[in-house]
């Protein structure tokens, strides 16, 4: 009973967008759902009353530039890879790294400011939404750096290239989601104090 | 046997082009194959059936004969047995909280969707798998390492999670408010946590199943209605089930670390909490944006179950298949906005009650679209009563009976009298536990043949069916009286209130019905068993129905089809056609084979 599939090309080319994409485009909507019942409890929690009112940490600001630097480098990594441009990809890629980096320890930076203005995770709802927030976000963008790091020693084998792009764009996606969850996040809390 | 290693993804590089055998663990334990796993999810599914059901017996022994000596069970409870031989009154807690826990995620949610979508997606939409097998097959370790954590939460001393299935704060927040608050529920937000990934990764996989791997002409108007009932059901579960995790996290803070998202100032023993601030009503609001949709996750694959059984068993095309999927879709999208009429009576203001009640209210047009639409399906039918039909009719039946209570449950006025009364029990027990469960049954029993080769016994399918239709009426039948007398779920006894002293009688009856109607399951669970290995063969297409996974092998194979998948030419319920050979017509059967039935617009 040799049976081997019969596999016709047309059958392949019916997948209308690549799988893996639209996985991880349904793990952002979880994602999406997770920070937007966490806002929304914010503004529930608020409404009751009995809400401590602080300054927003500088540093969460600083935060929001470095994640847009690292976004625009990202894209460049990108760009750089379509173009064939193997240099200019690790080199962005790396500089997105580096970026990322600074990013967690501004935002940890942000959390002694925090402290340091009383603000503790253990006390008022306003100051733990502000760390749990805050923490889950870089909860998430640790598993975007890793995704990042694996590009990027991809992309030191050769193996990103203008013929090889899932990888890549998948980790752009990830990355601007990442940048534009923060921005969101910063906005609603300066917004929203 | 053969097994083929099938390579669909055409931009990856594979070696192995070779033909090989997989190992066991391969094959059986760690599998990637979607047959494999739903197998999987259905038999740890029948585990926790049985497991959570004889919790809720040993919970009626207590309701019905309140002085029962129960020493013989002494080995099993050991030390949640009083002296006198009765059950503890926190662990009957523990028991309700463990039934509900049980019932709901891991039977009704992980039993049903992870069987019936990971069997039937890729089987009917005509796909050699999954989106991502790994992923399938991470879904269900995850869902096994959380079964396995909330089964050793039931052994430990201090007893597991008993605040009710809902969990909520401060009862469960606070340890020292029970003795299940403590260890029992940490395991229970563990075991969650580990349960809601296994959801997730199982429901974008079907998402991303059903939208990219459909085969060459099946459009969405041409998808079955399991499908589509498999497909919003993942929606909602993709959108509801990170606000139970974000829900969960914050109630973990709260407990492990001391903040004050839900516990405001509370005294115990003369003593304040350190806790300043935090809103119960929160957490409610939380778990309930995915609690509401939760029970829709519950029964929507039960009803396209039934929508496929109830065609193909009444040889003739669904009642207005359009407008199933319409009422499929409203019901997802009400489903989200109609979460607060479970907190009518937690001092909500009552305008805001008024709208959530509209909104509720408004919940039973498409639910009556659907029950209109089996029943003009069975009208003037030629009906085979096989098990599967019987099932699905009495799923039907549940329906509406148990749908006609939530009419009244859901007006705030009415609610505020029968709000956590056994009359809420009633109503949910019949509409959304009796009824998936049956659904449940009723997709074993329809695809047995397809699942395992062989055909499940019929007589003993009859009467599992009578006993358990029978059964769940008696059972929850009475529990409406109650209720509207007033009595509270959750109580360990009756006995202790003299307005409640008239319902002895009644208890006792409801639990032997629950006693009859749960020893009637193991009819079931013989029948399966047995048919697996002793039953009749089956034939390739035993219910003439058609449907794409009828065109597999019998026992399908890594891959699904050994040849090329088939291509999909119809709509799926072209039964008793008027001028066709046989009366039904299976999808991949072209127009141009079969002139003399078709309408004048289908002619190619």
């Amino acid at each position: 009973m040799e049976a081997k599939a019969q596999i016709p090309r047309s059958e392949s080319q019916m997948l209308r967008v690549n799988p893996k994409k639209f996985i991880l485009w349904l793990f952002l909507v979880s994602i999406v759902m997770i920070f937007i019942s966490m806002t929304s409890a914010y503004i529930v929690k608020r409404s009751d009353g009995d809400w401590l009112i602080f300054d927003l940490p500088e540093a969460l600001l600083y935060s929001t530039f470095i994640i847009i630097a690292s976004s625009i480098t990202m894209h460049w990594g990108y760009l750089s890879a379509r173009a064939d441009s193997i240099s200019k990809l690790k080199v962005a890629l790396s500089l997105t790294f580096v970026l990322s980096l600074a990013f967690l320890a501004t935002q940890f930076y942000g959390w002694s400011q925090l402290v340091d203005n009383d603000v503790y995770f253990v006390g008022n709802a306003a100051g733990s939404f502000i760390y749990v927030l805050t923490g889950l976000h870089a909860f998430h963008l640790i598993t975007g750096i890793i995704f990042l790091v694996i590009v990027l020693i991809s992309a030191s084998k050769y193996k990103v290239h203008s013929r090889k792009m899932l990888q890549i764009e998948m980790c752009t996606t990830y990355w601007h989601f990442l940048g534009g969850l923060w921005v969101y996040l910063f906005l609603f809390l300066s917004l929203y104090n | 046997m053969s097994t083929t290693q099938i390579h669909v993804e055409t931009d990856v590089h594979h070696d192995d082009h070779d033909h090989h055998e997989l190992s066991f663990i391969q094959k059986y334990i760690f599998s990637e194959d979607h047959k494999v796993i739903a197998k999987q999810f259905l038999i740890t599914g029948i585990f926790w059936a049985i497991l959570g059901g004889g919790m809720s017996i040993l919970f009626r022994l207590q309701l019905g004969f309140p002085d029962m000596d129960l020493s013989i069970l002494k080995p099993i409870l050991g030390e949640w047995l009083t002296p006198a031989g009765k059950i503890d009154s926190e662990f009957y807690l523990a028991l309700v909280t463990m039934h509900g826990t049980i019932m709901v995620f891991f039977v009704l949610t992980a039993g049903l969707s992870g069987t019936f979508s990971n069997f039937l997606i890729p089987l009917q939409i005509g796909a050699r798998d999954m989106a991502s097998g790994f992923m399938n097959m991470l879904s269900y370790w995850f869902f096994f390492l959380s079964s396995v954590i909330m089964f050793i939460s039931i052994f430990i001393e201090t007893g597991p999670a008993s605040g009710g299935w809902t969990i909520y704060p401060p009862l469960s927040a606070l340890p020292e408010a029970m003795s299940g608050s403590g260890l029992g529920m940490t395991l229970w937000l563990v075991s969650m946590v580990f349960f809601i990934a296994s959801t997730l990764m199982g429901g974008i996989n079907y998402i991303c199943t059903v939208i990219n791997l459909r085969t060459e002409g099946l459009s969405f108007s041409r998808l079955p209605l399991t499908i589509w009932a498999f497909f919003i059901t993942a929606i909602i579960g993709l959108l509801s089930f990170p606000v139970l995790f974000s829900a969960a996290l914050l109630l973990v803070f709260d407990r492990s670390f001391g903040t004050s998202f839900y516990l405001s100032d509370i005294y115990i023993a003369g003593e304040a909490l350190p806790n300043i601030g935090g809103s119960p009503i929160l957490f409610q609001h939380l778990f309930w944006f995915l609690g509401h949709p939760e029970v829709y996750i519950v029964i929507l694959p039960a009803l396209g179950i039934t929508s496929e059984i109830i065609s193909t068993n009444s040889r003739k095309p669904i009642f207005g298949y359009r407008a199933m999927i319409g009422s499929i879709i409203g019901i997802a999208v009400l489903s989200f906005i109609v979460w607060a009429h479970h907190m009518f009576v937690t001092g909500m203001n009552p305008f805001l009650g008024s709208i959530f009640m509209f909104l509720t209210l408004i919940i039973a047009i498409p639910s009556a679209v659907k029950v209109f639409n089996y029943i003009t399906t069975l009208w003037r039918g030629n009906i085979i009563l096989t098990p599967a039909m019987l099932f699905s009719i009495g799923l039907v039946s549940f329906f509406i009976s148990g749908g006609l209570t939530g009419l009244f449950l859901g007006n705030s006025a009415i609610d505020i009298n029968v709000h956590d009364t056994y009359f809420v029990v009633a109503h949910f027990h019949i509409v959304m536990g009796s009824a998936s469960f049956f659904g449940m049954l009723a997709g074993v029993y329809h695809w047995f043949p397809k699942m395992f080769g062989r055909m499940m016994d019929e007589k003993l399918g009859h009467i599992h069916f009578w006993i358990s239709f029978v059964g769940v009426y008696m059972v929850f039948f009475p529990l409406h009286y109650i209720g509207l007398a007033g009595f509270p779920r959750r109580y360990y006894s009756f006995t202790a209130f003299d307005a409640f002293q008239g319902f002895t009688d009644l208890n006792t009856y409801v639990s032997i019905a629950a006693i009859i109607t749960f020893g009637a399951q193991f009819i079931f669970v013989f029948n399966f068993f047995y048919s697996m290995w002793r039953g009749q063969r089956a034939p390739e297409n035993p219910w003439k129905s058609n449907t794409l996974e009828w065109t597999t092998p019998i026992e399908p194979g890594h891959g699904n089809w050994p040849g090329e998948i088939p291509a999909v030419h119809r709509w799926p319920y072209d039964y008793s056609k008027p001028g066709a050979k046989e009366d039904f017509i299976p999808q991949h059967i072209p127009y141009s084979d079969t002139p003399e039935s078709n309408m004048p617009h289908e002619e190619e």
